[in-house]
């Protein structure tokens, strides 16, 4: 029997009785970054492979929606800063050894490159300048004019030519998006798994397995977005497989933590028969990944399966995935 | 720093004399008393340490820190520029010893070792308070220093030695 007490000095809400330094900022913000990554990666890799005409939601619509979620996850995590006055000092260096400067200044790049891509399929994607609210309409009449009802141009030539370049170079931009999609995506795990103090997340294959639920959730999304029956089934295959792959690394995860030092043991068995075994296993191994997975395949062997069903159970998933990971990493630590 | 478990009666004077000497705001601490029973009634074993952040030699929480606020200074007290600091937690996670807290004001706050006394070559607030002296400060890499001496004739432990940090602490048992 070992019992150890803190007698005196750290009555801190924050530490004791155990660390809660992050609550929902952050798990938000990992959930969204990966969603945004994988919308990302769709769009840019099925311009990369050509398929730009079949894939017109994922290309020119899932790239916005990628934007709005890394805003309000860049929301949530200034909503995390508790010195929000200096936040710029994480624009005034570049720590390679440090994961949060690695995501700052990707979400900084990839939001550039995402507002670049989403610029140059403005007039493709949203063909119809018809907006019906009068004020968003005089808003867009200050860059904007009207050739007919069904096509407009740029009222400023420049604009006209950054457009044009950008049009052309759309393949560099696409691989540019992929590569900074990939970091996005394998960041909101490597953010965890950088800290040694806390046993849960100190393991590498966190990254993938972030990368793998981020761009599980993306295909989910862009699934849900579509309209196109095609575009939806492929997704539904993409879902199935990258499902298949992130109960792999959930299990090399655990077989990883037993097999290891005591504090990992421990670490696994908060989600093999402690606290966390029901949260866990129910809604993100279950809900979140076999379900979805038994109703895609029943879709694929051609039963009429509604989308949104598997679709919201991914989404739901990748979140509490997320929550728990966050809640019970900063519960679990060294004992000395 | 050497801290002898023997000696320590667990008084929290090191607390005060910290909380005191670094204006701590009231309700936080830098340093705090952990006492360890081991054992089982009627055998049991009582260990008492005054502990804080352990100036670690591979230091997680410079390596985490995405602004530069946490850094090591010239003879390895490691220390946050409040200014550079934006509250980010990441520090905070990284401690395996809990060591660090948010200051009310918003930034990450910790153990100094008293550097602005160790200059003028005082010794810090805690050590200089205790009535049983059972801390010991000073240069580790000093073989003459009383520290080095107190590590190298007494039998020691490190906390949580296998998260791979290098504290710079010694418990003398």
């Amino acid at each position: 029997m070992r019992e150890e007490l803190i007698t005196s000095g750290r009555m801190n809400p924050y530490i004791d009785p155990h660390l809660a330094v992050w609550e929902w900022q952050i798990p938000l913000y990992l959930f969204l970054g990966g969603l945004a990554a994988g919308l990302l990666f769709f769009a840019a890799y099925f311009v990369i492979t050509g398929k730009e005409e079949k894939y017109q939601t994922t290309v020119q619509y899932g790239p916005i929606v990628a934007f709005f979620a890394i805003v309000i996850g860049l929301l949530a995590l200034l909503a995390d800063l508790k010195h929000l006055a200096y936040f710029w000092q994480l624009f005034m260096t570049i720590r390679i050894v440090s994961p949060m400067s690695w995501g700052a200044w990707t979400l900084t790049v990839i939001t550039f490159v995402a507002l670049v891509w989403i610029f140059t399929y403005l007039k493709s994607g949203f063909p119809k300048f018809g907006c019906k609210v009068s004020f968003m309409r005089s808003l867009f009449k200050i860059a904007i004019k009207e050739t007919d009802g069904n096509k407009w141009e740029w009222k400023y030539e420049w604009i006209q030519k950054f457009e044009t370049y950008a049009q052309e170079k759309r393949k560099s931009w696409a691989w540019l998006l992929l590569v900074l999609a990939v970091i996005l995506g394998v960041y909101t795990g490597i953010l965890l798994s950088a800290f040694n103090a806390r046993p849960l997340w100190n393991t590498a294959i966190l990254g993938p397995l972030f990368l793998t639920s981020g761009l599980s959730t993306g295909a989910a999304l862009l699934m849900l977005m579509t309209k196109d029956h095609q575009e939806k089934i492929s997704y539904s295959r993409i879902d199935l497989m990258l499902i298949v792959v992130e109960l792999f690394f959930i299990t090399h995860m655990f077989m990883g933590f037993l097999a290891s030092s005591q504090v990992k043991v421990e670490a696994a068995h908060y989600f093999l028969g402690g606290e966390f075994t029901v949260t866990f296993w129910i809604n993100v191994v279950i809900l979140g990944l076999i379900i979805p997975a038994i109703l895609e395949a029943l879709e694929l062997l051609k039963f009429k399966i509604p989308v949104v069903v598997p679709g919201l159970l991914i989404l739901w998933g990748g979140l509490m995935f997320r929550f728990i990971m966050v809640e019970a990493g900063q519960l679990i630590r060294y004992l000395y | 720093m050497a801290i002898d478990t023997k000696k320590c009666v667990g008084c929290s004077d090191c607390v005060v004399a910290c909380q005191v000497e670094n204006n701590i705001p009231h309700g936080y601490a830098r340093d705090w008393i952990a006492e360890t029973v081991e054992g089982t009634y009627p055998e049991l074993a009582l260990e008492i340490r005054s502990e804080r952040c352990n100036h670690c030699e591979n230091t997680p929480c410079v390596r985490t820190c995405p602004t530069g606020a946490s850094h090591v200074i010239e003879g390895g007290i490691v220390k946050v520029t409040h200014k550079e600091c934006i509250g980010c937690g990441a520090c905070i996670e990284s401690c395996p010893y809990d060591a660090r807290y948010f200051h009310p004001e918003g930034y990450v706050d910790k153990c100094t070792f008293c550097d602005h006394r160790v200059k003028n070559g005082q010794n810090p607030a805690c050590v200089s308070v205790c009535p049983t002296h059972c801390m010991y400060f000073g240069d580790l890499d000093d073989p003459n220093s009383e520290v080095a001496k107190k590590v190298r004739s007494r039998k020691t432990k490190v906390l949580a030695p296998e998260a791979g940090t290098k504290p710079q602490i010694f418990y003398l048992i």
